[in-house]
């Protein structure tokens, strides 16, 4: 089963993030920061990741680099979902390694659907 | 898949709640000038979370306001714009208005609208006016939809009025960000007729391959119908990671493509197909603090108060089903017994911890209260003219949910009593000989079986002529009577008594104090005043951890058991004869240290038969209440013991003097004592 680790500080969006994937038959676990996300990367083997960019600490451009930097996860997808939609942020997701980008809002069906295109 | 994002709305409408609290005291720590940058960015990542979130929930009108909110704090965060009073100030109005937007979306009852407009404008125009820069003035609407891959339908890959041809060339690196031709390939094939030849040529041997590069390049072509941004789509995760053209080529009519060899998709990809690092054993990070708390997560869940109640109650039953085991356990004889009372000791042991843990799920941090006070001395004391700082401490203190909540309304009237009539004005302090700026101490602590919260400040003080003219005034006091200070401050809390020398909107109508008094007196606390002239003054306010639990000391009157607060029993003694004088007025009164207290038969007071009216053959408890002592007459004391409090009035009906019921070990009723009620009552008594 595809597994995936969802990031995000918002208990609400983590837990919608969350259902709206197991829904679709994915294996989920769910960080609360970037410093979490990382270590159950570490820890386990995950086959794409999605982060939320704004989080308190370690934030998802951060992740994306220190993920990157993991010999495991070099060429994993990692997707930052975000609501910046502004260029600088791409750019800066883009210049840390992230795969690509799902701008807030969406709803479940079209999250899954891009999430699909970075899965083999 | 139809999900129902309804199921996550109480989960977001309370976490933002919580984050516009933090965002709040952000604010309000926030320093004019040189503003910190982690507050800033907390404010900020506030903002956005309430906007993403209403956004992804449908709230367009929260998500559209909390757009404006966070450009206006993307300036702050980004150093190009400065901190100023009135702007703290229009986005604490901010976090108000976010609050009653969430409150209103929650309990679908409309917005005012009007309002956020106003503030909304306010907002841009403060974002205009700093910039200076009117093109970025008003704030974009939310971006509505996400880049995805558009969702090929039938029809588009049917006609094909367009030929797009794609020359992609992607850069070696092409796969470091996870991203993978062959999906592009296949997003194209599902959008119209595809054709795609490879061109292998920079492909080096197999021996120098690195199969984390991409060495292969594409001339595409696709038959569709789809406009150049969905073909562009395709690529936009690829950008800077590639070259890429796309060109219209023109249609001919029914002219067969050249079958250009079509390499199987699926082979080309197999050469750069990263073989993936198996990684074992890798530590988990030092640093990691574990994952915290929160939805989802499987450490917390939210559970109803009801059902927290019910299993308080249930506890309850078990504590006295156990007490009475207990006692039939301890008139068993034999060597059985003695086994038998081991399991009890187990069980009793058991119970406690059982009834401990359960009180702790119903535990909060005084935090919860504390909280709003910072944004309410700063409203005041900025309406007032005063500058006053707040010193909070010991918010971590935990106390009963039920108790944290009614305790919340007395708080307020106090620290508002304290900025409005404590605290003097910055130039009447100077002259003084005090720092301008005023203090206002909120702390808790533990103390004994109870939490004590005191609210403190160093300003005028109590003025104790003034309280006594004014009680003389009106008669509450005769005129030549004196008086001590503690007496003195009792008045205060008398209904309708302020020497506030004007009312103000704020307080001074003299209601206040006896109702504060009130309510911490239902929770089964006390309150008292502290306070010296020109340097301040104290409220002490102690209550009960807990209003499902009482300390009591059992006493027995003919056949009844009576429990007594220990909080309230002073000492216990017997009479001998002669101690006791009798006074007009007030009845049996006995030495006790250094005064007279009057005596209160418990016999009389409840109808019952005494074993014996004798004063030196029974007891006296000397009990206080409300600063008041008395000596309780009881035929004998049993035993102490926590016992679990009943309602009377849910069950039956308010008696005076009594709190509550209990039932003990053997079954038996009691009745738990409201010592300061009872001292009334038997008061009124003896003057009747």
């Amino acid at each position: 089963m595809t597994r995936i680790l969802a990031v995000d500080d918002s208990p609400s969006m983590r837990e919608m993030v969350r259902i709206a994937l197991l829904a679709a038959g994915f294996d989920v676990k769910a960080a609360v920061d970037g410093q979490d996300a990382l270590a159950q990367a570490r820890a386990s083997d995950f086959d794409l990741v999605l982060s939320d960019v704004n989080m308190p600490g370690m934030d998802g451009i951060m992740l994306i680099k220190a993920l990157r930097a993991e010999a495991a996860y070099r060429l994993t997808p990692i997707l930052m979902l975000t609501t910046e939609s502004s260029p600088d942020k791409k750019r800066a997701g883009r210049e840390a390694g992230a795969t690509g980008w799902i701008v807030k809002p969406f709803d479940p069906k079209q999250l899954v659907a891009t999430m699909q295109r970075v899965l083999r | 898949m139809a999900l129902d994002l309804a199921q996550f709305h109480d989960a977001f409408f309370d976490e933002s709640y919580e984050a516009l609290d933090s965002m709040e005291a952000a604010l309000l720590k926030l320093n004019v000038g040189a503003p910190e940058p982690e507050l800033i960015g907390t404010i900020f990542r506030v903002a956005h979370s309430i906007k993403g979130g209403s956004a992804t929930f449908g709230f367009s009108e929260v998500a559209s306001f909390t757009h404006t909110c966070e450009t206006l704090l993307d300036e702050l965060r980004g150093n190009r714009m400065q901190v100023t009073r009135s702007l703290t100030d229009l986005l604490l109005r901010s976090v108000d208005v976010m609050r009653d937007m969430l409150r209103s979306v929650q309990n679908k009852t409309p917005v005012d609208a009007q309002r956020v407009a106003d503030l909304q404008f306010d907002l841009e125009v403060a974002i205009v006016q700093k910039n200076q820069a009117p093109a970025a003035a008003p704030a974009a609407p939310v971006a509505s939809t996400a880049p995805v891959a558009a969702e090929p339908s039938a029809e588009v890959k049917a006609s094909g009025a367009h030929c797009w041809h794609v020359r992609f060339r992607p850069y070696q690196q092409l796969f470091m960000r996870g991203n993978d031709p062959l999906r592009m390939l296949r997003e194209l094939a599902e959008i119209g007729d595809l054709t795609a030849v490879v061109d292998a040529s920079n492909l080096p041997s197999l021996t120098d391959i690195d199969p984390e590069s991409c060495f292969l390049c594409w001339d595409l072509r696709v038959r569709t119908d789809a406009t150049r941004e969905v073909i562009e789509q395709v690529f936009d995760w690829a950008e800077g990671d590639c070259e890429l053209k796309i060109e219209e080529e023109v249609v001919a009519a029914a002219e067969p493509q050249p079958a250009p060899a079509p390499t199987p998709v699926a082979e080309v990809h197999a050469a750069p197909e990263a073989p993936r690092p198996q990684v074992v054993g890798v530590p988990a990070a030092e640093h990691n603090d574990g994952p915290k708390q929160g939805l989802g997560d499987g450490s917390s869940i939210r559970v109803s108060t009801e059902k927290i109640d019910e299993l308080m109650n249930t506890v309850g039953e078990l504590v006295i089903t156990q007490s009475m085991l207990s006692q039939l356990g301890a008139k068993i004889p034999g060597s059985v017994a003695e086994q038998l009372r081991a399991g009890l000791a187990q069980l009793e042991r058991n119970v406690r911890e059982l009834q401990e843990s359960v009180m702790r799920v119903r535990m909060l941090p005084v935090s919860f209260v504390f909280s709003r006070f910072p944004r309410m001395v700063r409203d005041l004391s900025q309406r007032l003219g005063k500058q006053v700082e707040l010193k909070v401490s010991g918010d971590q203190t935990e106390l009963d949910k039920t108790v944290l909540e009614k305790v919340g309304d007395p708080l307020v009237h106090l620290v508002r009593n304290s900025v409005d009539h404590g605290i003097e004005m910055p130039d009447v302090r100077v002259a003084a000989g005090k720092p301008a700026t005023g203090t206002v101490c909120l702390d808790a602590y533990h103390k004994g079986g109870n939490i004590t919260i005191e609210v403190s400040d160093d300003g005028g003080g109590l003025n104790r002529d003034r309280i006594i003219a004014k009680a003389r005034a009106r008669g509450l006091i005769s005129a030549t009577e004196p008086i001590s200070d503690a007496e003195v401050y009792e008045l205060i809390f008398l209904a309708g008594f302020s020497t506030a020398e004007q009312t103000t909107d704020i307080s001074g109508r003299g209601v206040g104090m006896d109702v504060v008094r009130r309510n911490i007196k239902e929770l089964g606390g006390s309150i008292e005043v502290r306070s010296e002239l020109g340097k301040g003054s104290r409220f002490i306010i102690t209550l009960p951890l807990t209003l499902a639990i009482v300390d009591g000391q059992s006493v027995s009157v003919g056949t009844e058991s009576y429990i007594v607060p220990l909080i309230t029993i002073i000492e216990s003694l017997q009479l001998k004869a002669g101690m006791v004088n009798c006074v007009a007025g007030t009845g049996e009164v006995f030495w006790f240290r250094d005064r007279y207290l009057p005596i209160v038969r418990l016999h009389d007071v409840f109808g019952v038969r005494p074993r014996t009216t004798q004063l030196h053959e029974g007891l006296i408890m000397v009990v206080e209440g409300e600063g008041r002592r008395v000596g309780l007459f009881v035929d004998d004391l049993l035993g102490q013991q926590q016992v679990v409090i009943k309602s009377l009035e849910t069950n039956f009906r308010r008696v005076e003097g009594v709190s509550g019921a209990t039932i003990l070990g053997d079954g038996a009723v009691a009745l738990i004592l409201d010592v300061p009620g009872l001292i009334r009552v038997a008061g009124q008594r003896a003057a009747a």
